[in-house]
């Protein structure tokens, strides 16, 4: 015991080792914190990733069990569907002109003109189309089924269903989740259309090319599996910001706070879910 | 750290004496159920006899809430048992629950009117969908309700947005007995209600109550609605019923706590208890 006593005093009473062993000790302290941090972080990500697959379980079987509301599929298909039309249309129509302007120049350099048509089409209908369509619609459907849904739950909206014998999953989120994926392939459609309209207009107005010929050379180069491609990717995506908004929107917290806490992690992680299932899709398709 | 039990603690025992000559409709024994570290009911015992109105009163985050969402079925109980007309209904499949939803009707604190329908459709709601009747049958019903209520049969049409407080919760009343419910809840009824709305809530509750010949449980802070409104008063605290008795009773119950409760006071047990939780944390 005497002798313990003096250690610690000769060890305090020594700046070195009193230094030593605050900066060991801050050290042990960092190395905790963040493993505690990351395990935090690993099992938040489990949790997460369980209670989706389960919502996501649920309500794909609510979609295929009676009773069915098919009055409300059909005003998500106009709230999805056609009410997105405007800004898919926009955006198509845009990045196939900027996608010709851009692809010119580029092929400029190497003699290559000719090959804007090719891009302009199979960049359009692989790639932007849905890609870009699944992001803006994200944007602005993701966040008004999760803003909604959000607000159902924190006024009591959606417990008051339950007491009405209604269950939300059928009359929520099944509607949302059968109109998200049956209307952004037809979307990616109509913007594959008006994105190659956009290329056109580009090539044959601005950049001088034969009408004729780009049609020829778009039409040559396009295969079924193409357009196919980028249809079954929209689905995917639809159904990803559907079951996104959804999921978030029936898991909100409490409060105003708890509603855009909902709108964002639904954006946001569609979002990445597009970018991260285009590839993988796109690996399926085309490797 | 529990809190001491109250010497006047009494378990239920005035319907417990009122249950051997009369049929009991609800009945909760020894429901619990945590969130987390945080135990909310701790073995709620609880029964209410066949056409009688019980209210629960107690503070906030005692567990009232918690309790009705239980026996509602918006939350799984974690240990006990919740019977209706002496039929479990915990852990009863998705069909079986719809069945037994069909004996609620349930008027919430806020309304819950849905605000992309009509007030119509709001009270036939339960009627259309859950039921499969007509529309133009459910909306004549509706507005049957609506009139029942007090209201004008012009606020048929209008939107929830479009009333005052005191209208959404006679909607959300007119809503809770579209149906006919054998059971109706009542979740802090007149809360946010200046005090003659509140009044005129109570009469409404009391009347729509007697006249279907339901069962009412409702929860409130509010004594004078739990006056009005009650046969049976049972006080909860610390996710337990302390007291259960007559509404007559309440006011010589003989238990510290509810008399602490009723008269607001903000010395007594229950303030004591908190004190030593502080200290004890």
């Amino acid at each position: 015991m005497q002798s313990d006593t003096n250690i610690n005093e000769t060890a305090t009473s020594n700046p070195a080792q009193q230094k030593a062993l605050r900066v060991v000790a801050l050290a042990t302290n960092f190395f905790l914190d963040t493993a505690q941090a990351i395990g935090h972080t690993i099992l938040n990500l489990f949790r997460t990733i369980g209670a989706l697959s389960v919502f996501i379980s649920r309500a794909v079987m609510h979609c295929f069990l009676p009773p069915f509301f098919p009055r409300l599929v059909l005003r998500q298909f106009i709230d999805i569907g056609y009410y997105s039309l405007p800004v898919v249309g926009m955006t198509a129509l845009f990045t196939g002109m900027v996608l010709a302007l851009q692809s010119y120049t580029g092929f400029a350099r190497f003699n290559a003109e000719s090959a804007v048509a090719s891009v302009v089409v199979l960049s359009i209908t692989r790639e932007l189309a849905p890609v870009l369509a699944g992001l803006m619609v994200a944007g602005r459907v993701g966040a008004s089924i999760a803003a909604e849904i959000a607000t159902m739950r924190v006024t009591e909206q959606i417990d008051a269903l339950t007491t009405l014998s209604v269950n939300p999953f059928k009359y929520l989120i099944a509607p949302r989740l059968i109109a998200g994926t049956l209307m952004l392939p037809i979307l990616v459609l109509v913007g594959d259309i008006i994105g190659v309209f956009g290329g056109y207009l580009v090539s044959i107005y601005s950049l001088g090319f034969s009408p004729g010929s780009y049609l020829s050379q778009t039409w040559d180069i396009l295969e079924k599996m193409d357009v196919i491609s980028g249809l079954v990717k929209a689905g995917f995506f639809g159904f990803i910001v559907a079951a996104m908004g959804c999921y978030h929107g029936y898991n909100s917290g409490r409060g105003a706070q708890g509603v855009g806490a909902a709108t964002t992690h639904a954006v946001v992680s569609s979002s990445i879910l597009i970018l991260i299932s285009n590839y993988i899709l796109t690996q399926i398709f085309f490797s | 750290m529990s809190p001491k039990k109250p010497k006047t603690l009494q378990s239920a025992p005035a319907t417990k004496h009122e249950a051997q000559s009369e049929s009991i409709k609800l009945r909760l024994c020894g429901v619990k159920k945590s969130f987390g570290s945080n135990q909310v009911l701790r073995g709620a015992d609880l029964s209410i006899p066949q056409g009688k109105s019980l209210v629960i009163i107690g503070g906030s985050g005692t567990g009232k809430s918690v309790m009705l969402k239980c026996v509602l079925g918006l939350i799984a109980p974690d240990e006990g048992s919740i019977l209706i007309d002496g039929q479990e209904i915990v852990g009863l499949n998705a069909r079986e629950r719809d069945r037994t939803m069909r004996k609620f009707g349930m008027l919430f604190q806020g309304g819950a009117l849905f605000d992309s329908m009509r007030i119509w459709e709001n009270i036939a709601f339960g009627l259309i969908q859950g039921r499969g009747m007509d529309p133009k049958d459910a909306k004549e019903i509706a507005i049957e309700k609506i009139l029942a209520v007090g209201l004008r049969a012009e606020v048929a049409e209008l939107y929830p947005a479009e009333l005052s407080g005191g209208m959404q919760k006679r909607v959300g009343l007119a809503r809770a007995i579209a149906t006919n419910p054998e059971i109706i809840f009542f979740d802090e009824p007149t809360t946010g209600l200046d005090p003659i709305m509140a009044d005129v809530i109570n009469d409404m509750i009391v009347s729509s109550v007697k006249d279907l010949g339901a069962t009412a449980l409702s929860i409130t802070h509010d004594m004078a609605s739990a006056r009005k409104i009650a046969d049976y008063v049972a006080m909860i605290y610390q996710g337990k019923i302390i007291w259960q008795g007559p509404v007559e009773d309440l006011d010589h119950s003989g238990n510290e706590y509810v008399d602490q409760f009723i008269h607001g006071r903000a010395h007594g047990p229950m303030t004591d208890d908190e004190k030593k939780l502080q200290k004890a944390a």
